[in-house]
């Protein structure tokens, strides 16, 4: 076929057939259609699916029966009750870090570029993102919740309170993707994300998640008794406790739920418009 | 019919490098147009400056009439990007990637299956559109990428370095579908630093270098530009590449240049077919056996050659499969 019966076909087939323009997507479709793609990324790779939940089960264990017996939880709470409801809220980092990786390997493989020429909404690119990873965060909680059940945790707070308590755990792990999401945008590339999301470490260890903050440093319990993670497994643990009469943290369960919200608000309130404005920032 | 892509004075500064410096380009509608030039020369900002991922420094930009600048939304209606790497999603299959842009492009969940299937079939991938696209090849990859591009029915279909990284088999598939969408009525901007790509698909070939246009046209008017035929000598010892070149610079026009990867010599001269007698004598004097010699067209590298001083980096001129990226 030579160029200028190629020429000649394209101005038939044009003057034939005049195009409209694409509608584009509106932010209800677009912000579903492309979490499918990520969760379904998630669910369909075998590797990342076992291997986060194996992580997962990994630590729990070693917690439970090798640091567990160590460590002093104060009367009339046993160890295991302790850990798991904080060990749950620390898998919310621990989902980030991948979330972040995956943001920044749209970004460097030319995803998000094709997404950004589409005739869609960019905060809604954003949303769906976000979307997926809140099922991430909600599937690795369930998953290793399911770990905690079979290693002897038992929630005894009464079923509205647990549920209260799944409930934070969602908000909380919905707010902290934009964390990440901000990360992986932010990073350049998957390596970098992951380095950058080791600041996930001292959130996750300097809490209240594993052992109580007042065995701590003097030095650190401030930073760690008052972090936000540590005020959302505060509010989760009393939650699944049934008060925080046992914990030693002071206050009223409500407080420390009400605490939670309100940092999940701010959290998400800054990351989510540092996110969708550098997504949609035309570079 | 109005150009599809209109271009002013474009600029674009990053840092320290002057990516688009005042360029200037018009692409007609109905056509393939090339966007040639080495690594650097601003081919992927300009790219972007026209899918509207990227906001020039200076000057005026119409994509199909709209101001891109001031209307980047509408821009997105009537464009298909295709990026250097296929960005299709592989724990999906062919099908429900398609469905996906076709989806976010606006159609319906029926039309979006429709054109879906429609466009698996173009491009020859009718029977993989079932399988996840991690058992793709890469070939298969890049042309589902093109589908990508395609589902919205754009106007325009944005191409950067399609065939960059593929084997030859592949890419020749991948230039018959840009073939066949440009005779569907599709205007396509291209950008390749393989001159042959350029060659074989374009009607329109611009010339990019440093961040503005330093020659355009078709590729015979370019190859015209660059004025002389061009003697090329392959011996049949490597040893005797340099005794080829001292031959023929005793009767090239300019410097002649040594292809190491290919074992080819050549150079421009005047009067090309005097000048070849006088090579088959040189080289004879020179006891120097030749598997092929010949008189020929200059190719786009020696256009680019002559018209900039220095040859494409990455690709050598009979090397378009080698991976550039």
């Amino acid at each position: 076929m030579t160029t200028t019966s190629v020429d000649a076909a394209a101005a038939a087939a044009r003057s034939a057939e005049p195009r409209a323009a694409a509608p584009g997507a509106g932010f209800a479709t677009t912000a579903v259609t492309t979490s499918r793609r990520t969760v379904l990324q998630f669910f369909r790779t075998p590797q990342i699916l076992f291997m986060g939940s194996i992580q997962g089960a990994l630590f729990l264990f070693m917690f439970r029966y090798v640091f567990g017996g160590a460590i002093q939880t104060g009367e009339g709470l046993s160890y295991v009750d302790f850990l798991v409801p904080g060990f749950l809220v620390t898998v919310i980092l621990w989902s980030g870090m991948s979330a972040a990786a995956g943001v920044a390997e749209d970004s460097a493989t030319g995803v998000y570029d094709r997404l950004r020429s589409l005739p869609i909404p960019r905060a809604a690119v954003m949303a769906g993102r976000s979307m997926a990873d809140g099922t991430l965060v909600a599937w690795g909680i369930f998953v290793t919740a399911i770990i905690g059940l079979l290693v002897g945790w038992r929630p005894d707070g009464g079923a509205g309170r647990v549920a209260l308590g799944i409930a934070l755990m969602l908000v909380a792990g919905y707010a902290f993707t934009w964390v990440f999401i901000t990360i992986g945008l932010v990073s350049g590339n998957a390596q970098a994300a992951q380095g950058m999301s080791m600041l996930v470490i001292p959130f996750s260890f300097i809490s209240s998640a594993n052992v109580p903050v007042a065995t701590m440093p003097g030095w650190m319990q401030p930073f760690a008794a008052n972090q936000p993670v540590s005020v959302i497994i505060n509010a989760v643990r009393s939650l699944m406790v049934g008060g925080t009469e046992t914990l030693g943290i002071g206050h009223t369960t409500g407080y420390w739920v009400v605490l939670s919200l309100v940092w999940c608000a701010g959290i998400f309130a800054v990351f989510g418009l540092l996110a969708v404005r550098r997504f949609s920032k035309m570079k | 019919m109005p150009p599809i892509i209109e271009a002013r004075g474009l600029t674009r500064r990053f840092g320290d490098t002057q990516a688009l410096a005042g360029l200037d380009l018009v692409a007609e509608s109905g056509r393939v147009t090339a966007l040639l030039g080495p690594n650097g020369a601003g081919k992927t900002t300009f790219i972007s400056a026209v899918a509207t991922l990227l906001r020039p420094d200076a000057g005026d930009l119409r994509v199909a009439g709209i101001d891109a600048l001031a209307h980047p939304g509408r821009v997105r209606q009537v464009i298909g990007l295709a990026g250097q790497y296929a960005s299709v999603e592989p724990a999906m299959t062919g099908l429900e990637n398609l469905h996906m842009v076709a989806r976010l492009f606006g159609l319906s969940k029926s039309a979006a299956a429709a054109a879906s299937a429609d466009v698996l079939e173009r491009l020859g991938l009718g029977d993989a559109g079932d399988r996840l696209v991690r058992d793709y090849s890469g070939g298969m990859r890049r042309r589902l990428d093109l589908g990508a591009s395609l589902v919205g029915r754009p106007h325009l279909l944005l191409l950067d370095e399609p065939t960059t990284g593929l084997d030859p088999r592949s890419r020749i598939e991948l230039w018959e579908a840009i073939r066949g969408l440009v005779s569907s009525g599709t205007d396509v901007l291209l950008t390749t630093q393989y001159l042959e790509e350029a060659d074989q698909l374009a009607r329109d070939v611009v010339i990019i270098d440093h961040g503005r246009v330093i020659a355009s046209g078709t590729p015979d008017s370019l190859k015209d530009q660059a004025g002389r035929d061009v003697i090329e000598v392959r011996p049949r010892h490597a040893a005797d590449l340099d005794r080829v070149r001292d031959a023929l610079a005793v009767v090239a026009a300019e410097a002649p240049r040594i292809d190491h990867d290919t074992q080819r010599v050549s150079a421009p001269v005047d009067d090309g077919a005097d000048k070849l007698s006088a090579v088959v004598r040189l080289l004879d004097e020179a006891q120097v056996t030749s598997d092929d010699i010949g008189l020929r067209r200059p190719t786009l590298d020696e256009v680019f050659l002559a018209l900039t001083g220095q040859p494409i980096d990455g690709a050598g001129p009979d090397d378009p499969t080698a991976d550039a990226a």
